[in-house]
């Protein structure tokens, strides 16, 4: 706490106010939960509807708001008004940036250690493939939102077209998975040229809610077109990956057996976990060479200032089309691994709820920045592992969540937006001068 | 010819039902300029709670039904008024001066909140009640017996829309309230030096458009005969997409497009395929949106750089 107890006092509300704001909204929270919390209706094996009143769960809640109103006005007050400037010293700062420099490499090494150092735990090798998956959906949407500046709430629509590519070329045709991961992708990014192409006028809010109903339309589709699609069954028996033409099972020419070493399921799940953990480096790797083409440039442009873009030459046409077949293209790789993984993919798993987690990680990773997508996927999924028992509470957590995160950090945990080229030095820009929204 | 004209019927109610949601959209844009992701579930806690004050007035032996009606509908509108209230006050004031995406991606956090937070309180499963309003009017009866019908419960549908329309054009257009909301769309900076307050006048119309969902969560129960928990997010979009037809901005506008996006779905599930009336209407949206992005009434956006 920087400020003098003195200046404390004077800032300082009283007791009283405090007390009075809580009173409100806790009165407010008695309308607002008195029926929905404090009534339950349930139909019973007749059909007819009945109810009965939960006081205690109503009390309960009302008290808890109360409380918690305290609370915030108490933490507001220590933490004294938005916008505080805090010094830090400059010995902590140094350290606090020699751990960030280190937190990408050790992050590497670390996931690369994974199967070794857990090679028995089965649930933690199944839930870092889980959090790569959406490291790697991630970086394919950031390339949309974060860098090119497209809100895009159908992202799930790519996972999707590449999950049912690879399934559906698979079972059908017998292909095998390196020859349709190429293709999943291409017919992702082909997906994404065509949804791209009728918004390219559209900005913000309407891109955002037209990426929605695309995302609604491919998954109402994948429901609805039965002979093709299998509808709400999904597809069943997608073929396990091999690697390259081997496979990994227990017959005489599976990767065992050709090692001469016992078999064991583990080994297609380290598998899987290497190649997720490929596909997603290639992601970022890509990524990070892209920034530095001049189509990366026409992207962050693009996301600062669409009319400045347009003024200075750029094809903003192409540029647009192009991240969103870049990020789709991805996600198509993602969703032929997902497909992989499962060996049984329904349209359930390409709900608006995937688009939404996607989107919170990257947003929640600071918009392009590599690094945050990373860890927020990480505290997202490690997060939602927690509350694993308590299915209903999650998205109810994961929806307060990103509001509060909206209103404390809108810039993500990792909030910086370092332009990536500089006229001969870097100069330190005032925020109020690049904060968008202005345009 | 028969079939058409029942079908017709439909989708008008339908429509009107849209209609009321789109207008609390097309209000929130006009005056914040951001879409109220959350509204559509403000539409379906209106349900929820129509349902629930039903319930307990038939319990405590209550047996008129328009007195039944009265009371739900006010009680419904006055809590669900108090929804959008808290939800503006909680996700979308504080970002008021925010980058572009915050207000949007609140909203949605706001949408899976209130969503999972119905189905905590009451339950994933759906809430059927029996029919409450039965009967109605035979308007033609064909050779080949097809009879087309108007019941009660649509006439009410459509009789409370027309109602609730004019009471809200006249807030809009003879009010002070009406006229500091048109203010604050036009310029909120203006506004407040000229002594409007705005953060008022947002709040104030977060919760006419909340008590318009309400309305329209009411007839939606009285109507299908079911609430659930998940039903506001496709009536949502519905909504949304029947604001951006008719212009956003536009009230007249957010109306016709409800009654428009109602027509078309009723008449594509009646003619094409039930299965593909959602595509129907989000395909009509990204349509729309390409060739007609300012609606049949909205005014251009002016670029500003």
């Amino acid at each position: 706490m920087s400020a003098s107890p003195a200046a404390q006092t004077s800032r300082a509300p009283g007791a009283a106010f405090i007390f009075k704001k809580a009173l409100i909204s806790a009165l407010v929270a008695l309308v607002l939960f008195s029926l929905m919390i404090g009534v339950r209706t349930e139909a019973g094996s007749d059909g007819q509807l009945t109810y009965w009143t939960r006081f205690g769960d109503l009390a309960a809640m009302v008290a808890a708001v109360f409380g918690g109103s305290i609370l915030v006005e108490l933490l507001r007050q220590w933490w004294g008004p938005v916008g505080t400037v805090r010094v830090v010293p400059a010995s902590v700062q140094s350290t606090l940036s020699f751990a960030g420099r280190l937190v990408a490499p050790v992050l590497l090494v670390f996931t690369f250690l994974v199967p070794v150092l857990f090679y028995d735990e089965r649930y933690i090798l199944d839930l870092g493939i889980l959090v790569l998956t959406y490291v790697m959906l991630g970086w394919g949407l950031n390339v949309v939102v974060g860098l090119a500046g497209l809100l895009d709430l159908g992202y799930v629509a790519f996972y999707a077209v590449g999950a049912y590519s690879y399934a559906l070329l698979a079972t059908n045709f017998g292909l095998s998975f390196w020859v349709c991961l190429p293709l999943a992708g291409i017919l992702a990014a082909f997906w994404g040229v065509l949804l791209g192409f009728p918004v390219l006028r559209l900005r913000g809010d309407y891109l955002a809610i037209v990426t929605l109903a695309f995302g609604e339309i491919i998954r109402l589709v994948i429901i609805n077109w039965q002979s093709l699609t299998g509808g709400p069954n999904g597809v069943t028996g997608i073929p396990r990956p091999t690697l390259f033409g081997i496979p990994l099972t227990p017959g005489d020419d599976g990767l065992a057996a050709m090692l001469g070493i016992e078999f064991s399921t583990t080994h297609r799940i380290v598998f899987l976990f290497y190649l997720i953990l490929a596909l997603a480096l290639l992601t970022n790797w890509v990524t990070i060479r892209l920034r530095r083409l001049p189509i990366g440039r026409a992207w962050e442009a693009l996301r600062e200032d669409e009319v400045a873009c347009r003024a200075l030459g750029i094809n903003t046409t192409t540029t647009k089309l192009t991240a969103f077949a870049t990020g789709a293209m991805f996600g198509g790789f993602a969703g032929a691994f997902f497909a992989t993984r499962q060996g049984f993919i329904s349209p359930e798993s390409f709900t608006f709820h995937e688009s939404a987690l996607v989107l919170a990680i990257v947003v929640l990773g600071g918009m392009g920045s590599q690094l945050g997508v990373a860890l927020a996927a990480l505290a997202m999924i490690g997060g939602f592992e927690l509350f694993r028992g308590l299915e209903q509470y999650r998205m109810l957590v994961f929806g307060m969540a990103m509001v509060l995160l909206m209103i404390w950090r809108p810039r993500g945990l990792i909030g910086h937006r370092a332009p990536t080229v500089f006229l001969k030095t870097n100069q330190a820009i005032s925020s109020d001068l690049v904060k968008e929204g202005h345009g | 010819m028969d079939y058409f004209a029942q079908q017709l019927i439909n989708g008008l109610v339908l429509g009107s039902i849209y209609g009321l949601i789109a207008i609390g959209y097309t209000m929130v844009y006009g005056i914040v300029g951001m879409i109220n992701f959350a509204h559509g579930d403000i539409f379906m806690i209106g349900g929820f709670i129509a349902l629930i004050t039903f319930l307990i007035l038939v319990s405590f032996g209550l047996t008129a039904i328009p007195l039944i009606l009265l009371i739900v509908l006010l009680v419904s509108m006055a809590i669900t008024a108090l929804y959008g209230w808290t939800v503006e006050r909680i996700a979308y004031r504080p970002l008021r001066h925010s980058f572009r995406l915050a207000p949007m991606l609140s909203a949605i956090g706001m949408s899976f909140v209130l969503t999972n937070y119905s189905q905590v309180a009451q339950g994933a499963r759906v809430k059927p009640v029996p029919p409450i309003i039965t009967g109605g009017y035979t308007l033609h009866e064909s050779a080949g017996g097809f009879v087309v019908q108007l019941s009660n419960i649509q006439i009410i549908v459509v009789i409370t829309t027309i109602v609730l329309l004019a009471l809200f054009t006249w807030l809009v257009s003879s009010t002070r309230l009406g006229r500091d909301m048109r203010a604050c769309e036009q310029d909120q900076t203006m506004a407040s030096l000229l002594g409007v307050d705005v953060d008022r006048t947002i709040s104030m119309t977060f919760v006419i458009g909340a008590a318009l969902a309400a309305v329209a969560g009411m007839m939606y129960l009285l109507y299908y005969g079911l609430v659930d928990f998940f039903m506001g997010f496709v009536a949502g979009i519905k909504a949304f997409t029947a604001a951006v037809l008719g212009g956003i901005g536009s009230l007249p506008g957010a109306m016709l497009g409800g009654l428009l996006i109602g027509l078309i779905e009723t008449l594509w599930s009646a003619y094409f395929s039930v299965e593909y009336k959602d595509v129907a209407a989000f395909s009509i949206l990204i349509v729309v949106l390409i060739f007609l992005p300012t609606g049949l009434l909205g005014r251009p956006e002016v670029e500003k750089v």
